[in-house]
């Protein structure tokens, strides 16, 4: 017991403090950007002069598509905001009105073959608890074996169950047990 | 059942003494149904015992109550109080209406620790049952008045006692999870695991020294076994995909688990720790829920494969399933008895979910509650009650019913939800 507090308490340090770093340093609080770049800009290819001979080196920067990428997949104007997949009672197979919604995601699999996803499938809590992890599991499949069928890699795709653990919400009510019989798209780095 | 308890339906609220932290949930016993004929006994309070609250002697009666096989005797003052030394006047306690009498006293020894020494008078045949001597510190008042308890009740039922046996269960409050394990009146729980991500399915090695469970802390369901006594855990399975539903074969060498690596949910055996992993069913339904049976010979599990959730059985080193079930649409989380001649699971019953028992040799069955939201069976080593969760009044609670049906317990926590119970072997 000890030796596992110990490990949560400086994991939640370590989070802290990583918090912390990142937080301190915004990127309007860097250091003047005149200092640091008044030589850098002679040395600079494609600047109109020629005959000087150093060749261009084009630049791609990976960290702006990530996070064109992310911010698609974020934006709410774009259907990849959309994530979930919403069943019938006791059932898995994926309605018609979701299917737009995985088709894109889909899309953006095989656009995007680096991606990772994790499909968490849930129940509503009726009924066994392990029952229903069989039930989220079929859910979350339902939703694999269609982004597979429509392009994406099975390695790009876990697939796994919550059961009836993670309800988004609480009342005994078929408004409230169809909400949670869902499978969430999770990208990597979101879950 | 409501015809069975007709006319002795008796409540009684036994207030646990716990002198616990209150951050502890507090589960506290309310019987709600009892035996036929219950064995008056009268417990007088052991000379000495003023010295050590709660009362070693108050344990005791409070366990015997709560088996439903027992009355305690209310008592005047008694001069001079006698003990397990005195000589008894049979007569004298027959007048009483006792038919068996404890006697006993606690002494303190010269290393501080104290020494409890009882009787057990048999009333009606007037003769002594036996006694033992126990040297116990400060902190085990509640473990010797179990195992005192556990004395009586073998030498006046035939059956071993289970009060010094150890309960596991999940409290939920708020957003937090805790694995707890508390003696099995509920009292002193400890805290084997806290987490923010739900925890299912604990159950407990043949030995009583390890957990296995499925914790979610990684996102998904993954298989742990957890020794109590140091805290160190480790995967079981953490296979790709979910990985939950861990049983334990009888001699502790294999574990049975539900796995969906392969499409799914499926029943695999492996090592504890997670070697020799093997497939064992084949299908394009949902097993799971694997349970071997006391000899070890048997698996039985919930499946799908014929429309609805129903129990199967099939060999433990796989083939061809048979059902087991056969009465209503929905049954799951089947648990052998421990003298593997009975079922207990969780039926559909009128919309309601219910711990039915199927008596193995004669097909028979018998729903055990009345109440509408049970889950997790669970039976104590003697097979005499099984535990289960339920929900009252929206909350979680554990609850326990005899394999009869006649007594029913309702343990209540202070706080939060509790669930998934799993009563733990005999203590070695």
């Amino acid at each position: 017991m000890r030796a596992i507090r110990i490990t949560a308490l400086a994991a939640a340090t370590a989070a802290a403090f990583l918090l912390g770093a990142c937080s301190s340093t915004p990127e309007d609080e860097q250091a003047p950007a005149g200092v640091e770049s008044r030589d850098a800009g002679a040395g600079k290819p494609g600047a109109g002069t020629s005959g000087v001979g150093r060749p261009p080196v084009a630049s791609v920067d990976l960290t702006d598509k990530q996070k064109d990428r992310m911010s698609m997949l974020k934006d709410p104007n774009s259907i990849l905001s959309k994530r979930s997949v919403y069943f019938e009672f006791d059932k898995y197979d994926i309605k018609d009105e979701f299917k737009p919604v995985v088709e894109a995601h889909a899309k953006y699999l095989r656009d995007n073959p680096g991606a990772k996803m994790l499909i968490q499938g849930n129940a509503d809590d009726r009924g066994g608890r392990e029952y229903n992890v069989g039930l989220g599991q079929r859910r979350s499949d339902s939703v694999k074996k269609m982004l597979i069928l429509l392009g994406a890699k099975e390695p790009q795709i876990e697939s796994v169950s919550l059961g009836e653990e993670k309800p988004v919400c609480g009342e005994q009510s078929e408004g409230c047990w169809s909400k949670n019989r869902r499978g969430d798209m999770l990208y990597g780095g979101e879950y | 059942m409501q015809r069975l308890l007709a006319g002795r339906f008796a409540v009684l609220v036994l207030t646990l003494f716990l002198s616990v932290p209150l951050a502890r949930a507090q589960l506290s016993i309310e019987i709600t149904g009892a035996g036929a004929q219950r064995i008056p006994i009268a417990i007088v309070p052991f000379a000495g015992e003023a010295a050590l609250p709660p009362g070693i002697t108050s344990i005791v009666r409070a366990d015997l109550e709560r088996s439903g096989l027992f009355r305690g005797l209310e008592l005047p003052p008694l001069n001079p109080h006698p003990t397990e030394a005195s000589s008894l006047d049979y007569a004298e306690w027959r007048a009483r209406l006792a038919d068996a009498v404890v006697l006993g006293s606690i002494a303190t020894r010269p290393d501080g620790r104290f020494e409890v020494r009882f009787r057990l008078h048999d009333a009606v045949k007037q003769t002594p049952l036996g006694g033992v001597a126990y040297t116990m510190a400060k902190g085990q008042v509640r473990a010797t008045a179990h195992r005192i308890a556990d004395y009586v009740y073998e030498k006046l039922t035939g059956e071993k006692g289970v009060f010094s046996t150890r309960i596991a269960y999940v409290v939920k409050r708020g957003k937090r999870f805790e694995l707890q394990i508390a003696d099995s009146d509920g009292a002193e729980p400890e805290t084997a695991l806290a987490s923010f991500e739900p925890i299912i399915s604990p159950v407990w090695s043949p030995d009583g020294r390890r957990l296995a469970y499925v914790s979610f802390e990684s996102k998904k369901p993954v298989v742990y076994v957890h020794s109590l006594q140091d805290g160190k855990r480790h995967v079981a399975a953490n296979f790709r995909g979910s990985n939950s539903a861990p049983a334990w074969s009888p001699d502790g060498t294999r574990l049975a688990v539900t796995l969906s690596r392969e499409g799914g949910s499926q029943i695999f055996v492996m090592n504890p720790d997670g070697s020799g992993l093997r497939r064992l069913t084949s299908s394009a339904a949902i097993d799971t829920e694997p349970r071997f049976s006391p000899d070890g010979q048997w698996l039985y599990f919930t499946s799908d494969r014929g429309g609805s959730p129903q129990v199967y059985r099939m060999r433990a080193s796989g083939g061809e399933p048979q059902r087991v079930t056969f009465e209503g649409s929905y049954n799951v989380s089947p648990r052998l008895s421990p003298d593997g001649k009975s079922l207990a699971y969780i039926t559909r019953n009128g919309g309601k979910f219910q711990v039915a028992l199927l008596d193995l040799t004669n097909r028979q069955v018998q729903i055990l509650t009345d109440s509408d939201r049970d889950e997790s069976p669970s039976f104590a080593p003697n097979g005499r009650m099984i535990l289960l969760a339920t929900v009252i009044g929206g909350r979680g609670v554990l609850s326990a019913v005899s394999s009869d049906g006649r007594v029913k317990q309702r343990l209540t926590a202070t706080a939060g939800d509790v669930r998934e119970p799993a009563w733990g072997p005999y203590i070695q």
